[in-house]
């Protein structure tokens, strides 16, 4: 007897949602497997916090369906098993870090220790303090802290790193990493590419409610050939430009850069025309520019 | 495996209602601009109008019968502002949406809110009862006592359900000048700042409008300051307020 496939963690089917004359979500299909990290990236717009909403119940679709573990979103039993931290919530400002996690912890069957909540989220100072008087970064560690405190299979973070700077960011991600280790699942939608980059096993890039493109983070950038050329030469920009194979050309003070899909006949034309030609760099596109070009051909 | 997991036994769930009720108590006891006019208002006036100046006057009452009205002004305000302008806030900065998102037991945020209003009727019951008994030579039987809270403490249900109302009407700013709006007027209409008789006829023609006015009849009955007053008809109005005002606000939130 073939072995019963594991269901989805989380599941939009063929999800239409109108606002208005507004189509939000237009036909929109999402998989997440359970224990993967799916980054959900789009324009502002796109339908990114639509998407979550509709994944966690709070939305109705028009048509189509949202499933978590293959059950309804608005069943209990089946949010005990998620996490989730919203882009706006704003927790009451006269509560101590510690009462708003007894709370939160309180609604889970099995939740982790507070002492596990604070350390995991970098909170061990803060137990004791006011919500109203933490800073922004130090808000939003409490709000992945009441995320992760039910033990959940499944994390719903919605652009969880805003405002939190360099070492909160780093500590974050390798958290969110531990998590997934362990075999959470989580949806995360970022503005920071280099935060999909960073975590992501598949990207997914949404415009216009729909999903454009979908894929490891490798994938994705795969379909941009462009790639960068950067160098120390004497040629003229103007010159460069005007080759046939090179898509732009600028002059960075002493270095030129140049942007090409085909980098090999452009590096052999350079070195043949400037022999003092030096510091030679060829780039693949990033995921930034992946984005730009998706979401540009998609509009 | 996983529905052991997600099942949550009894005494999880009424953990989890308690706490819920203690941090929604514990929020608004430290928002100034609610608990000191909650708490120190009825007392205040208390203390002007019937410790100061109710002696002088002679022609009624004024230590019990203020007691009374006093009691169901005090009880008022955690109704009104504690569910109205909570709510109202919750909406607008995406809690209520979060708590919906979380697995939260459906209730538990209304009966939190409640909860809390019922721990404020409490306490403002307690400092008048204090006050009229310590300076006012206010003297009771203790059944007397007890029912007088009893119609404070379940007196919040209606302005609970007004507020609950206009919380999911308005903005979390326009919120409180909403329900000053609803609250004062309707206070003083009601005969719960001076008996109607001290004001001019049309007023008490149409007090019977007003849930505060017949919260305020059940409590001067129970002080005996409302002699041969039917009970039944006034509970009857004050139930049927809050459950009417429920339907209409359960309606303005399920669609938003």
């Amino acid at each position: 007897m073939p072995r019963q496939p594991q269901p989805a963690a989380a599941e939009l089917r063929g999800v239409h949602k109108r606002y208005g004359t507004l189509a939000a979500l237009d036909g929109l299909d999402l998989h997440v497997a359970p224990g993967e990290l799916l980054a959900v990236l789009g324009p502002n717009g796109a339908g990114k916090s639509t998407a979550i909403a509709t994944c966690l119940g709070l939305v109705e679709p028009d048509r189509g369906s949202a499933r978590l573990f293959d059950e309804s979103p608005l069943r209990l039993a089946v949010r005990r098993r998620v996490g989730v931290m919203l882009q706006s919530a704003l927790l009451p400002d006269t509560l101590t870090v510690a009462e708003l996690l007894a709370q939160t912890r309180s609604y889970y069957p099995q939740p982790l220790g507070t002492d596990e909540c604070v350390r995991l989220a970098g909170l061990e100072d803060l137990r004791d303090r006011r919500y109203g008087r933490l800073s922004g970064g130090q808000q939003r560690r409490v709000q992945f802290a009441l995320a992760v405190c039910g033990r959940p299979q499944l994390l719903f973070l919605d652009e969880p790193t805003v405002g939190l700077d360099l070492d909160a960011r780093t500590a974050l991600w390798a958290t969110i990493r531990t998590l997934v280790a362990d075999g959470c699942a989580v949806v995360l939608t970022t503005h920071y590419l280099e935060e999909a980059e960073a975590l992501a096993d598949r990207v997914a890039v949404l415009a216009h409610g729909r999903v454009v493109a979908a894929g490891s983070v490798a994938q994705i950038r795969a379909r941009v050939a462009q790639r960068r050329i950067r160098c120390l030469s004497t040629l003229d920009v103007a010159t460069v430009a005007a080759w046939p194979e090179v898509r732009s050309a600028c002059r960075d003070g002493e270095r030129l850069e140049i942007v090409t899909d085909t980098a090999e006949i452009v590096v052999r034309q350079l070195l043949f025309e400037d022999s003092a030609l030096s510091e030679l760099e060829v780039q693949r596109a990033g995921l930034a520019e992946a984005f730009t070009e998706i979401t540009r051909e998609a509009a | 495996m996983n529905t052991i997991a997600t099942r949550m036994p009894r005494a999880a769930l009424v953990r989890c209602y308690a706490l819920e009720s203690r941090n929604e108590f514990l929020r608004l006891l430290r928002t100034p601009s609610f608990a000191v006019p909650t708490l120190l208002f009825p007392p205040l006036f208390y203390t002007l109008f019937a410790l100061l100046l109710g002696s002088r006057s002679g022609n009624f009452h004024a230590q019990i019968y203020l007691l009374a009205t006093y009691g169901v002004f005090g009880v008022m305000g955690p109704g009104l502002f504690g569910f109205g302008v909570t709510v109202a806030l919750d909406r607008e900065r995406g809690l209520l949406t979060l708590k919906r998102a979380q697995p939260m037991p459906p209730g538990a945020y209304l009966a939190a809110k409640l909860v809390m209003a019922m721990l404020f009727a409490t306490l403002i019951f307690t400092i008048l009862a204090l006050l009229a008994s310590a300076f006012g030579g206010v003297r009771l039987p203790a059944g007397a006592w007890l029912q007088l809270l009893v119609v404070d403490v379940l007196g919040v249900l209606p302005f609970c359900a007004i507020g609950l109302f206009v919380g999911s009407l308005v903005g979390g700013q326009g919120a409180p000048a909403l329900i000053n709006l609803i609250y004062l007027p309707m206070a003083f209409l009601s005969g719960l700042w001076m008996p109607l008789a001290m004001l001019p006829g049309f007023i008490a023609t149409i007090a019977p409008l007003w849930p505060a006015w017949h919260l305020g009849r059940l409590a001067l009955g129970v002080v005996g300051e409302a002699p041969g007053e039917a009970v039944l008809p006034h509970v009857l109005v004050l139930a049927g307020c809050t459950l009417v005002f429920l339907a209409l606000a359960r309606r303005r939130l399920a669609r938003g």
